[in-house]
């Protein structure tokens, strides 16, 4: 790994001007599980690393219909202090293995956007809100295709508001080396109607909308088949095993409601 | 970069650059070599060490970030005259074969016991063990040992 200057502020502000006073590229380093494996190969060598784990910004907090997360919030926490939707914690719960839950952090997944991430599904089908240090997004325009999110230049994220459903699930199908999702779906029912994301299977996630259409209108979702044109094929799966993956976990989703 | 690491209750004070992992502090550094790596891509959890309790891979945390924790390596479970009864069962079990996945193994069975108890079942512990690979594929005795190890460590409190 490449050197590089190494801040671990204490507050935003301090954050946010260490890394806008780099010369050079700045990163932001939460639980490094992403970035400090990238740095080993050197896909990124950063001038300057600026360490977010120090701002204050985990727990879990319910504020009426949200279930509000702080962005440096452990998988692990989440996993065991998301009880208010039990297809959050779950998922958070089926991230990496047990030592990565224990230094991966909610905001990290979310700003690097992987295309096989568990978060970006979740936040997506339980309309989440995601805050910043300069405002918010809906997740509908934060995900934006592979590793692309609306955040700006230096923009942290604080907390993830997630709309607590009446029921909702995650079904993923791992890889079973890499543990990221082959194919990843969340089912949410919400008072508004019905939310499905799809996570793995494309350059981005994305929204099912003929499965949330099917859902709303109480359609028999067995036959839906994905689109197979704008999925991924790669050594592990071509698309059309993708498409009918999503199917798959839709169906396995939806048994497991809770 | 000058830092300070508390690692089995002693505090060390190292200067490193800013990018040095926290294994290659322990191994290099301080000499604390129980603590392996195996693929050094957070995938085997060789490198495993529990940093206020909790099993991380230490391969894929900067050594700076460990400032303010309290670091546990292999070598501060136990010693060579009392192993820990995590360590005890690996040996009683035979739960390694050629031993180089053993002090990841032993920190991810502490792990299990951290966040479930000491009343592992197989099924758990197989489940619990994904981020921890045996070349030799001794899973099979690695499992057992753990389900003991957590059983005596109820019984070491009691």
């Amino acid at each position: 790994m490449r050197d590089f200057a190494l801040h671990r502020p204490a507050s935003v502000s301090a954050a946010t001007a260490a890394f806008a006073g780099t010369d050079g590229e700045a990163a932001y380093l939460a639980g490094g599980h992403t970035l400090i494996p990238a740095m080993k190969s050197r896909l990124r060598m950063p001038d300057a690393l600026v360490d977010l784990t120090g701002l204050g910004l985990s727990g879990i907090s319910r504020d009426g219909d949200r279930l509000w997360i702080g962005a440096t919030t452990l998988h692990a926490d989440v996993a065991t202090g998301a009880s208010a939707i039990p297809g959050l914690a779950c998922l958070a719960g089926g991230i990496g293995d047990a030592q990565v839950r224990n230094r991966g952090t909610l905001g990290g997944s979310i700003a690097n956007n992987d295309p096989a991430a568990d978060y970006p599904a979740a936040a997506l089908a339980l309309d989440a809100v995601i805050e910043t240090d300069r405002g918010s997004f809906a997740a509908d325009d934060f995900f934006q295709g592979m590793f692309t999110t609306a955040l700006a230049e230096s923009e942290i994220i604080t907390r993830v508001g997630f709309a607590i459903p009446q029921q909702s699930s995650y079904a993923k199908f791992r890889h079973p080396a890499s543990r990221y999702a082959m194919v990843g779906v969340y089912v949410a029912r919400h008072a508004a109607g019905w939310r499905v994301s799809v996570t793995g299977a494309g350059p981005g996630v994305f929204r099912w909308t003929d499965a949330e259409s099917a859902l709303n209108t109480g359609s028999d979702t067995a036959g839906l088949v994905l689109a197979a044109d704008d999925l991924n094929t790669d050594i592990h799966a071509s698309a059309e095993y993708r498409a009918h993956l999503c199917g798959v976990m839709l169906k396995q989703a939806l048994t497991t409601l809770a | 970069m000058q830092m300070t690491l508390t690692i089995n209750g002693q505090d060390h004070s190292v200067e490193a650059p800013a990018a040095t992992l926290l294994v290659e502090v322990l191994r290099d550094q301080l000499g604390l070599t129980g603590t392996h790596i195996g693929c050094d891509t957070s995938q085997c959890g060789a490198c495993n060490v529990l940093i206020d309790g909790a099993a991380v891979k230490a391969c894929t945390m900067l050594a700076a970030q460990a400032q303010g924790a309290q670091v546990t390596t292999i070598e501060g479970l136990g010693s060579t005259d009392a192993l820990h009864p995590m360590q005890q069962a690996f040996r009683e079990a035979h739960g390694l074969q050629c031993g180089f996945c053993t002090p990841g193994m032993v920190m991810a069975g502490m792990e299990m016991v951290r966040k479930h108890g000491t009343k592992l079942t197989s099924e758990l512990v197989t489940h619990e063990l994904e981020g921890n690979l045996c070349r030799c594929t001794g899973y099979i005795n690695i499992v057992k040992a753990i389900v003991a190890g957590a059983a005596a460590m109820e019984t070491q409190n009691a």
